[in-house]
Order: C-alpha cells, then sequence, then structure tokens
C-alpha cells in the first residue's frame, strides 16, 4: 500500500450530507472489475440525469475543479453499504484525502487499506475550507498526517483520525503481511480456543 | 475482584489474539460468511498466491444477484450469470460449503447463517456485507467489512480492529399492537440519527426487547447498522436457545447443553459500565414511516411531512428541501395521503415467516391497489410460508410471489422499482436510487407495507387488524 504523509494539492467542495456508499458508487457498477475504472462512475447518479445529461451544478462536473485531489465533504460520508469500490471509486478518481466531520465506520476502514485519508474537522471547520476553495478554486490545501493538520493559506485546522489508520497509513503497512509476523500466537490462540470453545465449530450437519 | 463487563467486553476479549500498543486488535473470526459481491477478495487472493487459512469456517450463499424468476432456466443476463458462476468457482476451488442458485438452503445470507444453526451466541461473526449486525441477536459479534478485509479473513481467519465505544439502547416497556420491530428500529434511528452510532458497538437490552422474538431481534440487529453502529447485540436467552435447538450446524445432544451453559453467561454484568445509554419508552413507539432519503428521516404515520422552511439550521433546511424534491413530496402533506405505486416485501431486514405472516394477515381476503413483489427471506422460509398457505394470500392479493434473494432491497439481479415511482418497502434503505435508479423508497414494517398495499397509499395498519388474528 502507498504511504500517505503529506498531501499539497486543490480541494473540490462536496458539501452535502449523508452522501453514502450508494450515491459514492451505485449498486449496478458492483459487478464490475476495478481495471475497467470506477473513477469515471463515482457520484455517477449525482453527476448525470436519467438521460445522462450532466448536472452543471454537480461540484465534480465543473471544471474548476478538475484535478482536485482532495474531497470536502459534509458528515456522514461514506455510510451504509459495506462496498469497498466506493473507496475504489473516490480513489480511482484521483482523491487521496476526504476531509469531512464524519464518516461510516466501514468505510473508514476501506479507505486505510487504500491509502486514502479520512480526516475529521468539525462542522464549521469544513463549511470554512469550502469557503475558502469556492472563493479561490486554485488555492491548495496542505494535509500534513504526522501533524494531523490542515492548512488553508494562513488558516490551519487540527483534524483527527484514528492511531491505528494513522499509523497504517504513514507506514504503508500491508495487513496481510503484519499478520504473518503474529503467526505463532493465532496458531496458540487458535489451539487453545478449541479447547475451550469446543461448542463454537460448526456441527456437522445431520443428513 | 473483577471489574463489571458489558457483553461487548467480554465477547471482545475472548477473540482478542493480540493487541498493538496503538489499540489495534487481531481477533479470531469464528464464522465468516461470503457471497457474490466477494469477488474482490477472491481475486486479492489470488494476486497474492494465497489459500483459504479455514475452509470449514466460511460459508457462501448466492443471494445479492440471484433471480427471483425463472430460475430454473438459468440467468439470462450475462453478466449476472457470470457473478453466480464466480462464486460457484471460487467456493469449489477453495473447498467453501456453497448454499447456491439451486441449493434447498439457499437464501439470503443472514437469514440462512441463522436458520442453518451457524450463527451461534459468543461467536464473532463477519461478512462482507453492512447489515451482518443482523447475527448481533443471538448474542454474537457481527460486524460487516470491506473487500480487502475479506481477503484478510479468508488468508489467515483473523482481522485488525479497533475497540468501538460501548452503547446501551434500553426499550422498556411493551409495544402496542400493530407495532412491530421494525418501528423499535426506525424509532431508535430516529432517535439518535443515522450516524449516531457511528463508532459504538450497541447492546439492545430492556423489557420490550427481551419480548422480542428471535426473528423482531434480528430486524432490529439489522438495522444497527442504519444508525451507523458497529454492530448491535441482543444477549442470549431461552428464546435463542429455543429457537437454535435442531438447527442443522447448531451443537447436537450433550453437545448444545454444554453450549448452552457456556451462552447463558454471555450478559452484560449488573453495573457495567457503557459509554453511552440511551432509553426509549416501548408503549410511546408508533408504526411508522419514513418520508426522505436517510433512515432517520422518519416518523409516526399519523404526522405530516416536515416543513423545511420552520428548520432554524440551514444546512438542515437545505438537505430536507433535496429530500423532499428527490421524493416528490410537499411539506404539511399528511403521510396517510401519500399514493404509492408499489410495495415490496423482502430484504435481509423482514422477510422471515413472522414478517410473511404479519404482511398476510392484513392481506387476507383483500386485494391490493398496486403491483407488489414477495420474495422470501430464504428458499427454507419460502417453502415454509407455502405450506402455511401464504402465498395464495399474497397472490389473491395481486402480488407476485417471487423466489429468494437480496431482489429488490439492492435492484441488482434486475429487481428494480423504476424511476419515479414510490414503492412502500419492507427494506432498510430508503437512499436515492436504492431500489433503482429514480426510486422513491419508503421504509416501514411488514405489515405497514400490506396495510400500504390494499389502501394504494401510506395508511395506518393499526384499523385494518380489528377483529383480525395476528
Amino acid at each position: 500500500m502507498e504511504k500517505f504523509t503529506r498531501l499539497t494539492a486543490t480541494a473540490c467542495p462536496l458539501m452535502r450530507p449523508n452522501l453514502n456508499t450508494d450515491q459514492i458508487l451505485p449498486a449496478r457498477y458492483l459487478k464490475w472489475p476495478r481495471a475497467r475504472g470506477m473513477g469515471q462512475v463515482l457520484f455517477q447518479d449525482l453527476r448525470f440525469d436519467a438521460q445522462g445529461k450532466p448536472d452543471a451544478d454537480f461540484p465534480l462536473n465543473q471544471p474548476r475543479w478538475h484535478g482536485a485531489e482532495i474531497l470536502l465533504a459534509a458528515r456522514n460520508f461514506g455510510g451504509g453499504s459495506s462496498r469497498e469500490a466506493a473507496v475504489y471509486a473516490v480513489y480511482d478518481a484521483g482523491f487521496r484525502c476526504v476531509i469531512a466531520p464524519s464518516f461510516g465506520d466501514i468505510f473508514a476502514q476501506n479507505a486505510v487499506k487504500n491509502g486514502l485519508l479520512t480526516a475529521i474537522v468539525s462542522d464549521a471547520e469544513v463549511a470554512e475550507l469550502a469557503s475558502a476553495v469556492e472563493a479561490d478554486p486554485e488555492r491548495p490545501l496542505t494535509v500534513d498526517l504526522e501533524r494531523q493538520t490542515v492548512a488553508c493559506g494562513n488558516r490551519e485546522f487540527a483534524f483527527a483520525i484514528d492511531p491505528v489508520s494513522r499509523n497504517q497509513l504513514l507506514n504503508g503497512w500491508d495487513d496481510v503481511d503484519l499478520t504473518e509476523s503474529y503467526r505463532a500466537q493465532i496458531s496458540a490462540f487458535r489451539a487453545a480456543d478449541r479447547a475451550r470453545r469446543a461448542w463454537a465449530a460448526p456441527a456437522l450437519p445431520r443428513r | 475482584m473483577t471489574e463489571p463487563r458489558t457483553l461487548i467486553d467480554k465477547l471482545w476479549a475472548t477473540h482478542e489474539i493480540v493487541r498493538r500498543e496503538d489499540g489495534a486488535a487481531l481477533l479470531w473470526v469464528d464464522r465468516h460468511y461470503v457471497h457474490e459481491g466477494s469477488f474482490h477478495a477472491f481475486s486479492q487472493l489470488k494476486s497474492r498466491g494465497r489459500s483459504v487459512a479455514e475452509p470449514d469456517l466460511t460459508f457462501a450463499v448466492a443471494d445479492h444477484y440471484v433471480p427471483t424468476h425463472g430460475r430454473a432456466a438459468g440467468i439470462a443476463d450475462p453478466e449476472i450469470a457470470a457473478m453466480v458462476r464466480n462464486l460457484e468457482a471460487n467456493t469449489a476451488e477453495n473447498g467453501i460449503t456453497l448454499f447456491g442458485l439451486n441449493d434447498p438452503r439457499q437464501g439470503i445470507v443472514h437469514v440462512v447463517g441463522p436458520e442453518q444453526g451457524l450463527t451461534l451466541p459468543g461467536l464473532l461473526v463477519v461478512c462482507g456485507d453492512s447489515h451482518t449486525s443482523t447475527h448481533g441477536a443471538f448474542g454474537a459479534y457481527a460486524f460487516g467489512i470491506g473487500a480487502s478485509e475479506v481477503a484478510h479473513v479468508l488468508m489467515t481467519q483473523t482481522l485488525w480492529q479497533k475497540k468501538p465505544r460501548r452503547l446501551r439502547i434500553a426499550v422498556e416497556g411493551k409495544t402496542a399492537p400493530g407495532v412491530a420491530a421494525k418501528d423499535i428500529a426506525l424509532a431508535v434511528i430516529a432517535r439518535i440519527g443515522a450516524d449516531g452510532a457511528q463508532g459504538h458497538a450497541i447492546e439492545f437490552a430492556g423489557s420490550a426487547i427481551r419480548a422480542l422474538s428471535m426473528e423482531g431481534r434480528m430486524t432490529l440487529c439489522n438495522m444497527s447498522i442504519e444508525a451507523g453502529g458497529r454492530c448491535g447485540i441482543v444477549a442470549p436467552d431461552a428464546s435463542t436457545f429455543d429457537y437454535l435447538k435442531g438447527r442443522p450446524y447448531a451443537p447436537k445432544g450433550a453437545d448444545f447443553d454444554k453450549a448452552v451453559e457456556a451462552w447463558s453467561v454471555l450478559t452484560s454484568d449488573t453495573d457495567a459500565a457503557f459509554d453511552r445509554e440511551v432509553s426509549l419508552d416501548a408503549g410511546a413507539i408508533a408504526p411508522i414511516v419514513t418520508w426522505g432519503t436517510t433512515p432517520d428521516d422518519a416518523l409516526p404515520i399519523d404526522a405530516s411531512v416536515p416543513d423545511p422552511a420552520a428548520m432554524t439550521e440551514a444546512a438542515r433546511a437545505q438537505y430536507m428541501r433535496e429530500a423532499l424534491d428527490y421524493m416528490g413530496l410537499k411539506p404539511g402533506t399528511k403521510l396517510t395521503d401519500i399514493a404509492i405505486d408499489r410495495v415490496f416485501i423482502g430484504s435481509c431486514t423482514n422477510a422471515r415467516i413472522e414478517d410473511l405472516r404479519a404482511a398476510a394477515a392484513v392481506l387476507v381476503g383483500r386485494v391490493s391497489k398496486v403491483p407488489g413483489l414477495v420474495s422470501s427471506g430464504s428458499s427454507q422460509v419460502k417453502r415454509q410460508a407455502e405450506q402455511e398457505g401464504l402465498d395464495r394470500v399474497f397472490r389473491a392479493a395481486g402480488l407476485d410471489w417471487a423466489d429468494s434473494g437480496c431482489s429488490m432491497c439492492v435492484g441488482i439481479n434486475g429487481d428494480r422499482v423504476p424511476p419515479g415511482e414510490r414503492c412502500a418497502s419492507t427494506t432498510n434503505r430508503n437512499f436515492r436510487g436504492r431500489q433503482g435508479p429514480g426510486a422513491r423508497t419508503h421504509l416501514m414494517s411488514p405489515a405497514m407495507v400490506a396495510a400500504a398495499a390494499v389502501s394504494g397509499h401510506l395508511a395506518d395498519v393499526r384499523p385494518l387488524l380489528a377483529g383480525r388474528k395476528v
């Protein structure tokens, strides 16, 4: 996994609350392999109407936000379905960081596995960041994961992130490799647990 | 003297293999359910050249993409057919038991796991599906995970997690006739918000929860994720043990008695501390419907569509205007004046036998004014309903009696609500486009969906139950 330490990039404001994973990536694209390009269908049903006509008001359709690598969002971003493909869509569309007041737990967990930073600031702070980039879309933000800060011009905010996620992103850890280093503990646990909780194994069904 | 512990603490401690300094714990996984959507994880497995660590603890079900009609003829859509075939190939290759398309045990994963006795008290259960919280009804620690985590569980039978905060939701008292587990769930979500339980594991407690059947508890725990909760748990009791006894994969004979002994201590200690507590009065809960595009947009059926202009917070008013615009609703309209185009009875939330009975009790001798689809939670539920004659009630009412799957809850098998149409639905998400692009969803209990069907508009089920056996 790619490490995340510091990012300076422009930010796209998408200040609608409750943008759940069904909005981020509609379910009909879940059968796509990732290689088919999930970034192109990010927020598909919010970006386009039933006839495929783009909604000119939707930020991702506006040229001024093209190239943004930071997404500014309102509360409860990524709630709902556990589909990790929602993270693939955000990442493959070029975003490396989402800043919002709160995230769906499963989305946040999926994000960290894919090198996408989910940074938590208050409602007022994300609103201020959104106003700043609305006024000047070219203005870059700097997100520093070491220091847990996001800077915009001469303003700087602290953001929250779970320390486990922070560690994983900073180190670019691969969970499976990490788990391998605990192989002995896992085997010991398994043996002891089988003795302690014999009932936990599935019984063979009666034929 | 040990510190009093919550059930959440006890379940966590039982499964913790190691804990890192940063607080991440490596947990042992007792049951892993997979479905067609797990193909990303199997791809990761393949690309790493790895195999499944514990194939005997992994069970697969075809549910998300399966057709609900004409199954015997195979699947017409080649992309959908490929999803089901892919699951068959991946499970066969890895020695995983599959309840496939034509297996009599097939159904929605969160209905099948409990039905087969695979889900047991005290287990840690995961699945690449957010509604895995359902299994918490048995006193299991059960939560949804993403594809990378599914791959990790396949490869190691473990998962890195950080312990969530503990929230107890106590529902005390007695619910009124016509008020179902779904109404309790929607009342909870309306109270704490669609993100109200984020970062928390929920324990549901109180006399109203104890009084719920296992199926009612499953409905409630299923909807925990709609309040943002990591999982929802009900301590196991006699209802739990009665439900499990004799299930195919549950312990048998003396083993069962020993298991019950172990399960009986799975309760929160008196005085155990929770990080947060919420309490609700069951007697104050009326049948509830949703009006907007998140599950916390929920009101008692005798209320009216709320007015954004009455909101003090600008962002909330803006959200409501957009939601009402999408839903095609005007502020002040009585909820019972909202005409519907169709109904759906199905999903992992509300398609078990008791749900079908509750809907049929309203429908018997009546005709639906709109078309509708009834998709049982599992093939076994479907057979049981047919033995009880419920299929005839649904058919006589003019509804389509279909095979089991996720169906119109998520719309990816082709069962969709057409754009702009309004559906009264027993499902879990009224998100924009959830039941199909442009679909308008109102969530409610199975009996309330039946009431809407026979009325042609959202309706209070209570008067329709007068003089009926329920």
